[in-house]
């Protein structure tokens, strides 16, 4: 059998038992939260009648395994239950948060990937000279501010000196692109800014370790510019770690935003978890750990596809 | 002198060298070579590693690898003066009017790339041909150096192909420019003989078809002899002897090359096998983890002690894992192996202290072999100790015995194996293994990596071991030579089983089956015409059948 098939088959199985024990691991990790939901819906003062009705009303009086069975199944079919503090649906109040955090992390994806896979090959094409210093230096930098200390200073002088974009990230359906683009281009300049040096470093590390090779030496010898040599004959050897990282920093765009979302109070996934974190609202939380699981597991499988792919032995066995 | 194409006087060559706990300080690696080469005429460079051929192979291309700098005199290509041109002129030469060929083309070939777009590259860079005409070039080519299904050849990745076949792949690589010189470093040195006689050939062919002029790189006397016009023998940096082939092989004037000639020339006496044999393998087969496939069928061989039994074949043919079976690293699926009159355990962990002691191993890298942190001192204590528990001035002393024996002197016990040569780190090694008084030392490729003077200089010692100490040898090698010289029996290997065994008069006497002829015939022979010569044997040999 052609080993592809295979290895994909393998990766797919093994992210789906992964998936499976992290919901489990969510599940039982909200569990074990201190408080009753019942007694936190009815107040203190409600009946024991009237609590355990309300138990057997959100079936919290069925054994766990039951209800995790029961929870697991509706996930599946889309329905992520109702909000205990306010009642409504979460699918549907997740749908457009989600939608807002995805396109936040696309936007900050699409320039922070090519700029740092970018700037990774102009740090090893002048390999200890100045633009490499100064890279290494800029991007060192902004990786080692807080991410809110660099939030309010990207918004104290990109919008309350210069006013080029809006402090606060409103968006709302009615709204073009442009304008969508506009209003969450200083979140995505910090995020950029957060990721881009662990992409950059190790865009720059893989492929210098792939410069040691008698290949490249082959291809100078060819009469080849240094650029050119680096991008074609270093950077597809250098494919599978990079794209690592670079899977890794997208999982994080999307699901370690919180503290951006709050400092640009820009309505995504991040700020809706943690406000009902706040409320003990346990199928909220259950609902958003379970699509961030999702997520971070499908973008590292994504890479792991990707590198298997890029290695031509598995590609074209022999 | 019209005809001149490449000329280099009075070249110097300097690296920095970053010495541990040291200045940085200035070595010389090439001092006041000159050559001149001439239009479709190829050039030998010979000498021992360290002699700076392929640093002046690569200057040529005004090349220099690591912290090399091309510091003196001139190299002319065309008549331009290049030595310390500006990057773009060089990146205008590089792959148009000279091109190289590397020792290890499956290193040198990009992973991720197929062969034809790496092949073409150069010459579509320098814009020099049409994509077409290009691939049909190296086509052509592929069809001269005799590779399989020329037209598809190309559309294949290097990892599947062979390593002769991406030799010849490189080759091709570098004529397809049409270049004016071709830089060969080495392209046959990291095959298998019988692959090295193909290599060779189709090298030639191409020299010759399409009239480039090549500098053939390499420390084979022999090899060299096969391929060019003029010979230049280099040692540290410097020219020993310039002349034509025949004067060199024939009538060489200084000794060094006399020694180069000369070399290989131990006279041993075989010895008669003894009534008990001290190894004895028996119908041992074995693979690794979960393949399909034996990787040794059925082999059955004995050892006498006190002598030499020399395992040869290709790579792949098995010779190292008969040494990890019989060391324990690779219980044999199949068979036993009997050691000095009593069953040996398969697995090493079974094996009893006294069974692993009367049982060392010499590697083939000395270098990788020992701890770079530990001394000389404590490499050779450490059997010393474990074995035989000696400690302090006793432990001392029969170290300083042991560095006599391998003819190193006093100095030598404080020092670390970086201070060492490639020969002596390999000598350390053996009185490493000579320590635990063993009655076997398996021997693996132990002389490949050093030049054929060093080796030499390891077989006499081995040998002269051998009759003091009365210790036997598992000698595992592909070199036929270096079997003449010290074989009592020998096996020869192909694919996992013995294909020929006996006591060495009678192995390397005809008749032969067809797979020791060709390993015999393909050794490269110190004599003028001998590629030819053994090519129409083999002309006929099939044309006979």
């Amino acid at each position: 059998m052609h080993p592809i098939p295979k290895l994909v088959i393998q990766r797919l199985a093994l992210g789906l038992l992964l998936l499976f024990a992290a919901s489990v691991m969510i599940f039982v990790g909200t569990m074990i939260l201190p408080g009753d939901v019942a007694q936190a819906v009815l107040g203190q003062n409600a009946t024991p009648e009237a609590l355990a009705n309300m138990r057997a009303s959100l079936g919290l009086d069925q054994p766990a395994v039951t209800r995790y069975f029961t929870w697991l199944s509706s996930a599946l079919q889309g329905d992520l239950g109702t909000a205990l503090s306010n009642g409504r649906d979460i699918a549907s109040s997740i749908a457009g948060r989600l939608q807002n955090t995805l396109f936040l992390a696309a936007v900050a994806a699409c320039i922070s990937v090519p700029l740092a896979i970018f700037l990774g090959l102009l740090a090893v094409r002048y390999r200890d000279r100045w633009p490499d210093k100064l890279i290494s230096a800029i991007t060192l930098t902004s990786i080692s501010l807080p991410e809110f200390l660099l939030g309010y200073v990207i918004m104290y002088l990109f919008s309350v000196q210069w006013g080029l974009f809006p402090s606060v990230s409103n968006i709302n359906d009615g709204m073009s692109f442009l304008q969508k683009l506009n209003a969450v281009a200083l979140p995505a300049m910090v995020l950029t800014l957060v990721v881009l040096a662990h992409m950059m470093r190790m865009t720059r590390a893989a492929i210098l370790n792939v410069m040691q090779s008698a290949y490249i030496e082959t291809a100078e010898l060819k009469g080849l510019r240094r650029f050119t040599l680096i991008a074609r004959h270093a950077m597809p050897n250098a494919i599978a770690p990079i794209v690592n990282v670079v899977m890794i920093n997208l999982a994080y765009l999307v699901v370690g935003v919180v503290v951006i979302e709050v400092v640009f109070v820009y309505p995504g996934m991040g700020q809706y978890l943690v406000d009902h974190v706040a409320k003990r609202d346990v199928p909220v939380v259950q609902a958003c750990g379970l699509i961030f699981a999702t997520i971070y597991i499908g973008l590292n499988l994504l890479a792991d596809l990707i590198s298997i792919l890029s290695n031509p032995r598995l590609r074209h066995p022999k | 002198m019209a005809d001149t194409l490449l000329e280099i006087k009075n070249l110097r060559i300097e690296a920095t060298v970053y010495a541990p706990g040291e200045k940085p300080r200035d070595v010389v690696i090439v001092d006041d070579v000159s050559l001149t080469l001439e239009r479709g005429k190829v050039m030998g460079l010979i000498g021992e590693s360290g002699a700076g051929k392929s640093t002046i192979g690569l200057s040529a291309l005004s090349y220099g690898r690591g912290g090399i700098r091309l510091s003196g005199g001139n190299i002319l290509l065309n008549g331009r003066e290049i030595r310390a041109a500006s990057a773009a002129t060089l990146r205008g030469l590089r792959g148009k009017e000279v091109t190289y060929v590397a020792q290890s083309a499956a290193a040198a070939f990009n992973p991720a790339k197929r062969l034809m777009e790496q092949v073409t590259e150069a010459t579509l860079h320098h814009g020099l041909m049409s994509k077409d005409e290009a691939e049909k070039r190296a086509v052509e080519l592929f069809r001269t150096l005799s590779l399989p299904d020329p037209e598809n050849f190309g559309k294949r990745y290097p990892h599947q192909v062979s390593g002769g076949q991406l030799q010849r792949a490189m080759t091709a690589m570098a004529l397809c420019p049409k270049p004016d010189l071709v830089i060969f470093d080495e392209p046959t040195t990291a095959l298998d003989v019988t692959t090295q006689i193909d290599v060779l050939a189709a090298i030639k062919t191409a020299i010759a078809e399409t009239g480039v002029a090549a500098l053939y790189i390499t420390h084979d006397l022999a090899v060299v002899a096969q391929v060019s016009d003029e010979i230049m023998v280099l040692r540290h940096g410097k020219m020993v002897e310039h002349g034509t082939v025949q004067q060199i092989i024939e009538a060489p004037r200084e000794e060094y090359t006399q020694a180069l000639i000369s070399v290989r020339s131990i006279d041993h006496q075989q010895k008669q096998p003894t009534p008990e044999p001290l190894l004895r393998v028996e119908g041992v087969s074995a693979r690794y983890g979960a393949m399909a496939k034996d990787v040794l069928s059925d082999v059955s061989v004995e050892l006498h002690p006190g002598q030499t039994l020399a395992l040869v074949g290709e790579s792949g043919s098995g010779k190292s894992t008969m040494a990890r079976v019989i060391t324990g690293l690779l219980p044999p699926r199949k068979g036993t192996i009997t050691f000095d009159g009593r069953p040996l355990p398969p697995a090493l962990k079974q094996r009893s202290r006294d069974e692993l002691r009367e049982l060392q191993m010499i590697y083939q890298m000395a270098d990788v072999a020992m701890n770079p942190r530990q001394t000389v001192a404590t490499i050779i204590g450490r059997p010393l100790e474990f074995y035989f528990g000696l400690r302090g001035r006793k432990r001392d002393e029969r170290v300083q015995e042991l560095l006599d024996a391998i003819e190193l002197g006093k100095g030598f016990a404080d020092r670390y194996p970086a201070e060492l040569s490639g020969g002596q780190k390999q000598r350390v090694c053996i009185a490493r293994a000579l320590a635990a008084k063993p009655k076997l030392i398996i021997c693996d490729e132990v002389t490949s990596a050093l030049d054929p003077l060093v080796a030499d200089g390891i077989l006499k010692l081995l040998l002269d071991l051998q009759s003091r100490e009365g210790v036997a040898y598992l000698f595992i090698t592909h070199d036929i030579a270096t079997v003449r010289a010290i074989a009592d029996s020998i096996a020869v290997m192909y694919r996992g089983q013995v294909q020929r065994y006996g006591p060495k008069d009678q192995v390397l006497a005809p008749p032969f089956d067809a797979y020791t002829d060709l390993l015999l015939s393909s050794v490269p022979e110190m004599e003028l015409g001998w590629l030819e010569k053994v090519l129409a044997h083999r002309r006929m040999t099939s044309a006979g059948n």
